[in-house]
């Protein structure tokens, strides 16, 4: 059967069809469909499959890791910057190794089109010393997906799976297989080596070296790295993941040239030696970093026989398209249009209504007596307010970084310090950092713009909704110093009190400023006034 | 065959259901597709695309390479415009006239309007009005369907088949409202 399957849509379908028991994750673009897709199926809703929105990335990778460690099969999914976040959980489960099949999904996201960076996984893979698999397209991602698994059983290794936001975020015909059973409950022998204690560890970690040998040899007749020999010596060119895709793209009638297709790391060593031997130049095509190119460069520039972003012949940053390869390759690229100067910019912006807005209005009041450059803030649509007409917050790092933030700003002696936080990002880092700041008795105010949602990848539930009080209460912030308000124009001026009053505390004080997500259904919103039970401060 | 079809917008204004009937014409048709699209911070009221490629041979590229795209249809006349580039120097420029200015600086609409006019192959559709008729203004988007529907490698009755499956679950009035608008849309074929 064929269906039409974006490229998460697919990733998560070849999980399913390889006998999924399990799959956890934090929304982010460009990954969030992957775990939206398989919520939605049938197996899912009658409760073979379990499917969860896990509170971050490196929670979900450890649910994963207990899924795998109870014999079954699972998938841990994230952005590329959640990885960061699961990075303890996902290099030490190498050195652990996993018992049933376990693929960690990272969509990377090239362009940042949705990020602070463009970091790109592969890096992760090779430091964590797992092997890697880089679909080149939707087929791909589907059919890898049970190799995936058994590549992570026949090693008993993590599998790291990368993606990028234009595999993820497009679709295509994809040929389906049929459905492979789920693995039955297997316990773990040896639990020794889940045990990292470093006499436990030492070996386990030698034993991850050990089997770098066996890894490259998998790589090496992997069916995934194909190598075609060309006519014409005079380049070769290694295309990574879905990079293959724009060369092929430019040679409808076949490439004359030796082309190296990488879609499993480690890379095949002697087929990139054959690249060497057979021509004169190579072209390192790849999206995201100069991961290939700098590990097969010649470090001091002398030979300068491989070409690719580090040499200048591809830009250093952003995704690839045709028209950068065909520049790259010396091919006709020729463009008759330019973007007329009529057009505008049309950034995105908080959605009409929305009760980010009322809150910034509500801000943008206060800031001019108390100061400017003194708002910390963190990823949501939120941030949108670093943008006119807000400009209402200034920093925006990483994922529950405002609250740290304002705390060791305030420490430097700027005074008052905010932060203004999501209620998903605060459940997912926010609230260590809040403990941080109860702790030492900081004198910060908190916002948690409370929209009960996790708005910006699509409205996805909220761990935190109707737990924000109870949880800043069982922290330790002064219940007196709690306030709830909404976000609401009629209450502009009481609400604009509320901040000021709050900000003249010299401890912790924490405002929740709660109003459903105006993108939500009725029921959704309904929902959340149920369990936003609290009064609020007026 | 191949088609490379530049769909364009502003996040909210429905072009993912323009690429979903497309995309499903063309699995129905036994064709290969491809189509890429925009989700994240952009779908909050930024400017989106989406390349829907459909043809009898592999598609490679998720992108449409610039300079190819054979048409470009755009809800909206200056999302249109912003994706010049990849319009092939043969290729149809199709939008609906009707401006959504979320912005503060949006630029003189008949400007706009005569800077299209250039183009040898354009056609002007006031969608909103024609899917007003129809029933309903939301239906601007299926109308623009009907305003490239010859430039198409689907029967009419394809077409028609997938809008009424793509909208049956809402009820056959809404899906007799869209075919409406479909054929609304058929109707500025005829004087372009």
């Amino acid at each position: 059967m064929q269906k039409i399957l974006l490229g998460n849509e697919a990733i998560a379908q070849g999980a399913i069809d390889a006998g999924l028991s399990g799959a956890y994750g934090y929304p982010g673009t460009p990954s969030t469909e992957i775990i939206e897709y398989i919520t939605v199926q049938p197996e899912t809703k009658s409760g073979k499959i379990k499917a969860h929105w896990s509170t971050n990335e490196k929670v979900a990778m450890e649910e994963a890791l207990g899924m795998s460690y109870a014999g079954k099969r699972a998938i841990v999914t994230m952005k590329h910057v959640g990885l960061n976040v699961a990075a303890d959980a996902f290099i030490n489960m190498a050195i652990s190794g996993i018992n049933g099949g376990l693929v960690v999904v990272v969509a990377d996201d090239p362009s940042q089109h949705s990020s602070q960076n463009e970091q790109d996984s592969r890096f992760y893979g090779k430091f964590a010393m797992l092997p890697i698999l880089e679909p080149s397209n939707q087929q791909e991602a589907y059919d890898m997906m049970s190799y995936a698994f058994e590549l992570s059983e026949k090693t008993k290794l993590p599998v790291l799976f990368r993606s990028v936001t234009r595999l993820s975020h497009s679709r295509a015909n994809v040929k389906l297989k049929d459905k492979q059973e789920q693995n039955p409950l297997n316990l773990v022998e040896d639990t020794k080596r889940f045990a990292l204690i470093p006499s436990f560890a030492k070996i386990q970690y030698r034993g991850l070296i050990e089997k770098q040998k066996e890894l490259e040899k998998i790589a090496e007749s992997s069916p995934w790295n194909v190598y075609e020999e060309g006519t014409d010596p005079s380049l070769g060119i290694i295309a990574s993941g879905i990079a293959i895709n724009y060369l092929l793209e430019n040679f409808p009638e076949g490439v004359p040239y030796d082309v190296l297709k990488v879609s499993h790391y480690p890379l095949p060593k002697e087929q990139v030696r054959k690249m060497f031997d057979r021509v004169d130049k190579i072209l390192v095509l790849e999206d995201g970093y100069p991961f290939i190119e700098e590990m097969i460069s010649d470090y001091l520039g002398r030979e300068q026989k491989v070409t690719g972003r580090l040499s200048g012949t591809i830009p250093r940053t952003g995704e690839l398209n045709p028209n950068i390869v065909a520049h790259a390759l010396g091919l006709e690229n020729k463009i008759d249009e330019e973007i007329p100067e009529i057009v505008a910019g049309r950034p995105p912006q908080l959605c009409p209504g929305c009760g980010h807005i009322d809150l910034y209005e509500e801000l943008n009041d206060i800031i001019p007596e108390i100061g400017d450059n003194r708002v910390f803030s963190d990823i949501g649509c939120y941030s949108l307010g670093v943008l006119e007409p807000y400009d209402s917050i200034d920093t925006l790092i990483d994922m529950g970084a405002s609250i740290p933030m304002a705390k060791g700003a305030a420490d430097a002696g700027l005074l008052p310090a905010i932060a203004v936080i999501g209620d998903s990002t605060f459940t997912h880092s926010g609230m260590t950092g809040l403990l941080s700041a109860v702790w030492d008795n900081s004198p910060i105010t908190v916002i948690i713009s409370d929209n009960s949602a996790v708005a910006m990848t699509g409205a996805q539930p909220s761990a935190a909704m109707g737990r924000l009080y109870d949880i800043a209460k069982g922290l330790g912030v002064p219940e007196e110093h709690i306030k709830i308000i909404i976000p609401l124009k009629k209450y502009h001026d009481k609400n604009v009190e509320i901040i000021k009053k709050e900000l003249d505390y010299q401890g912790v004080s924490l405002i929740i400023a709660q109003r459903p997500c105006v993108t939500m259904s009725n029921d959704k919103k309904e929902l959340a006034r149920q369990f936003n039970t609290f009064e609020p401060s007026y | 065959m191949k088609k490379d079809i530049i769909i364009s917008g502003v996040g909210g204004q429905g072009i993912l259901t323009i690429s979903a009937v497309l995309d499903t014409a063309a699995l129905e048709n036994g064709f290969n597709v491809k189509q890429s699209e925009v989700h994240g911070m952009s779908q909050r009221g930024g400017a989106v695309q989406s390349h829907v490629r459909i043809s009898d041979q592999p598609v490679y590229s998720d992108l449409i390479p610039k300079g190819k795209a054979d048409i470009i249809l755009s809800v909206e006349p200056m999302e249109l415009l912003r994706y010049l580039p990849y319009l092939h120097p043969e290729g149809y420029l199709v939008t609906d006239i009707n401006p959504f200015k979320n912005i503060a600086n949006y630029p003189d609409e008949n400007a706009l309007k005569a800077q299209i006019e250039q183009f040898p192959h354009h056609r002007i559709v006031d969608a909103r009005t024609l899917a007003k008729r129809a029933g309903n203004f939301r239906a601007a988007n299926i109308v623009m369907i009907g305003a490239i529907a010859d430039l198409l490698p689907f029967e009419d009755e394809l077409l028609k088949k997938v809008i009424a499956d793509l909208f049956q679950r809402k009820g056959d009035r809404i899906v007799q409202m869209n075919l409406d608008a479909y054929e609304l849309g058929k109707s500025v074929i005829l004087v372009s």
